[in-house]
């Protein structure tokens, strides 16, 4: 088994550097900065662009994330056992995929004209956005092109027996190197841009994510807090007390 | 029965001069910053006209507040918790930036720096957003004094009914008032309802209704919740703001920077209790026209022996309750019944209330040929004039024109009792007569007149300091402003209102 040092640097090092950042970014960040931390909407400034772009870009996103973690998590012969054949598999993907990915890209593609031709946006963009939008951009691109090159015009890559097994390799603490290093340039370049976005990840408003408030679906409606329970920012402690909420409408 | 205690606020409508001192000492307080360079947290409006932002008023359109489902149950306009969730991506109720107005400066530098000329230099505006010069086209009260009314007016959501259409914008026919305009710290907030990560609450001691800055994820749902429109989003920050009923302030036992500086001395501050049970039941009265007495029935009489042991179980303090039973304001709402709340029918249950205006009727009597000073004049002008009637109901009433009559009858009443005990004139009879007829004493007279006309400062704001036993967070504010964030301790300090830096540096000693 060979595996050169550039196979050990992109394909072990890197993935564990960046989930490291990840991992370690985010819990430094949600202790420090709540107050940073929100979807920094710009709605107010403009949209015209927004109203379609950014839903396009969130719902293809989530699409595109289920997609993922279903070719990615899940081994083959597992869907096998489930009856589904290759080529069944294969045909699902490619076109749900390719519906997920053209209204992920044509969002992403509105929000980034917004961010660019919008002075007002164009001005209050900070640096974070300055790296998200690019990075982002580039892994959805390359993930895209990847799809397009090798699975709807080309040939076909079966990439759930490269890809797929060097990232579970990578959760398992078993690292497979080996299994990416033949992949295609495309998807070895797009999974370099995934983990660099990773990376990122905790420090940008991607943070939003995490805060996405399905608690909402179950909370009373007014929510009444008293004074002295309201405690500083950074040292509210996990399981200390809620805010007092009752029903009241 | 559950005992809440209330900072609540009326202004006497009669005396606003429309001079927006406290607009100006607001924005010089609270949002001078960066991000809400369009945000007034109190701003002061001319009726008739479409307001700040445009037409915030047509719940058809900007989604605010509550209604009731056909079942009859309380539903937030903007619809159900799953849909509110799916608008996460693109609010399509959300006030654009056009709807308040593009915030400007000037560029002041050109005075002193333009080269020797022929003529003299200006400053033109810029807009603060793009900094590239720009046409100043609206403004937070760009129909000041009925500026443009011929043109805009016609536009207030409050012109809608038939009446509506006799309303002439000409000079010397029509009428104006202004109105002062801040958060209501309703005690049914819509704006904390609508609030996805829950960083809108209404504090249990005071019911100030406030956005936890570091909870606030920018989801932009009580923007569109707030049937007023006074939760406000900073651009910079991507986080909610909104009036704080000046927290700080009340907290010291001090009135609001609004109600402080305000020259006309129309604002009364002070304490309502209210039974906390009965809200939901309130705010979900099928008719319309009886929101405005479920809402007074929700006040407790904080006279009541009852009322009194009950609060005293809830832990309302003693000097508050002292404090209750002085308020001005349950004077004015609750004894007096002369104040009114604004648009009862959001459902919000608002606790700024408001004196209605005998001026327009005054006008009215006026116009028509009459002597206002002749109380039988404005009687008949309140009972037949229907255009400022009709107008007042529709602000304040949800459209009930006899209870704002009954309320201008009122002070009609008052005043020709009291022009007469004061010049002394001869039918003081029929002057008592009068007064009996709008339900006063003589000695409740002279109590309401002595608080509409002559209140000195610790009769118009009766605000009882916070208990600094229950609020270790308080002694934070004892040295500082809590505007001011960056660089303190992280062990005492709760930050309500962001800052303009887009983020805050780490603090040394950071825990």
């Amino acid at each position: 088994m060979n595996v050169s040092g550039t196979d050990l640097l992109l394909w072990v090092a890197l993935p564990y550097i960046c989930l490291a950042v990840f991992v370690v970014g985010h819990v430094w960040r949600y202790r420090q900065d709540q107050f940073g931390w929100t979807s920094r909407t710009s709605q107010l400034l403009e949209h015209r662009w927004l109203r379609w772009g950014s839903p396009l870009f969130h719902l293809g996103a989530f699409m595109v994330i289920g997609g993922h973690v279903v070719g990615l998590a899940v081994p083959a012969s597992w869907t096998e056992a489930a009856g589904i054949s290759e080529h069944m598999y294969h045909t699902g993907a490619v076109w749900a995929g390719s519906v997920a990915g053209i209204a992920m890209v044509a969002g992403l593609g509105m929000l980034c004209a917004r961010r660019l031709l919008t002075r007002r946006i164009r001005l209050g963009t900070d640096r974070s956005d300055k790296i998200l939008f690019p990075l982002l951009s580039a892994a959805v691109l390359l993930g895209i092109s990847a799809t397009a090159t090798h699975n709807v015009f080309g040939g076909g890559y079966d990439y759930r027996e490269t890809v797929s097994v060097w990232f579970r390799g990578v959760f398992v603490l078993q690292p497979r190197p080996e299994a990416m290093s033949g992949a295609p340039l495309l998807f070895q370049l797009h999974a370099v841009t995934a983990c660099l976005l990773f990376a990122v990840w905790p420090f940008t408003r991607l943070v939003h994510v995490w805060s996405a408030p399905v608690g909402y679906l179950v909370r009373p409606y007014l929510v009444y807090r008293r004074r002295a329970t309201t405690t500083a920012p950074g040292t509210r402690r996990p399981g200390s007390r809620r805010p007092d909420t009752r029903r009241a409408a | 029965m559950r005992v809440m205690a209330q900072i609540a606020m009326v202004m006497n409508l009669d005396k606003c001069i429309g001079c927006h001192t406290c607009s100006v000492t607001c924005k010089q307080t609270w949002t001078n910053r960066t991000g809400v360079e369009y945000a007034w947290f109190n701003n002061v409006e001319t009726k008739p006209g479409v307001g700040y932002p445009r037409r915030y008023e047509d719940q058809e359109q900007w989604k605010g507040g509550w209604r009731l489902d056909r079942k009859g149950r309380l539903v937030l306009r903007s619809g159900g918790r799953v849909k509110r969730l799916l608008s996460l991506f693109s609010n399509p109720d959300l006030p654009a930036l056009e709807d308040y107005y593009e915030p400007v400066t000037y560029d002041y530098d050109n005075l002193i720096s333009a080269p020797a000329g022929p003529d003299m230099p200006v400053a033109r505006p810029r807009s603060v957003l793009t900094g590239r010069p720009t046409e100043i086209t609206w403004g937070a009260n760009w129909e000041d004094g009925l500026g443009g009314a011929p043109e805009h007016a016609g536009g207030d959501p409050n012109l809608s009914g038939e009446w509506a259409e006799k309303v002439k914008f000409e000079f010397e026919q029509t009428f104006l008032f202004h109105l002062p305009r801040l958060c209501e710290h309703c005690l049914n907030p819509a704006c904390v309802s609508a609030c996805p990560s829950g960083a809108m609450y209404k504090r249990v001691e005071d019911g100030i209704v406030l956005v936890d800055q570091d909870r606030c994820r920018g989801w932009r749902m009580c923007v569109t919740a707030c049937p007023y429109k006074k939760v406000y989003v900073n651009h910079a920050t991507g986080k909610a703001e909104k009036c704080t009923f000046c927290f700080p302030r009340i907290e010291a036992g001090q009135p609001t920077v609004c109600s402080e500086t305000c020259v006309g001395r129309l604002r009364y501050l002070g304490l309502l209790l209210y039974d906390a049970d009965e809200v939901g039941e309130a705010a979900a009265t099928p008719d319309e026209k009886d929101l405005l007495d479920a809402q007074r029935n929700v006040f407790l009489d904080p006279s009541d022996p009852e009322v009194i042991a009950a609060a005293r179980a809830a832990g309302i303090p003693e000097d508050w309750l002292d404090a209750a039973r002085r308020s001005p304001v349950y004077a004015l709402v609750s004894k007096y019944k002369v104040a009114l709340p604004l648009h009862p029918e959001y459902r919000t249950l608002p606790m700024v209330w408001y004196v209605p205006p005998l001026s327009p009727v005054l006008d009215a009597v006026t116009s028509a040929g009459g002597n206002q000073d002749d109380p039988d004049h404005v009687f008949a002008a309140v009972t037949r004039l229907r255009i400022p009637l009709e107008y007042l109901a529709e602000l304040f009433t949800a459209g009930d024109a006899d209870v704002v009559g009954g309320v201008l009858m009122k002070l009609t009443a008052l005043r020709s009792y009291m022009r007469e005990r004061t010049l002394g004139g001869d039918d003081a009879a029929e002057e008592e007569a009068a007064l009996d007829a709008v339900g006063l004493t003589a000695g409740e007279a002279e109590d309401l007149h002595r608080l509409l006309a002559v209140a000195k400062y610790q009769d118009r704001y009766v605000v009882p300091a916070a208990h600094k036993e229950d609020a270790a967070a308080l002694t934070a504010m004892e040295n500082r402003c809590p505007v001011e964030s960056s660089g303190e301790p992280a062990s005492a300090r709760k930050v309500m209102l962001g800052i303009p830096t887009l983020r805050r540096t780490s603090p040394e000693g950071h825990a």
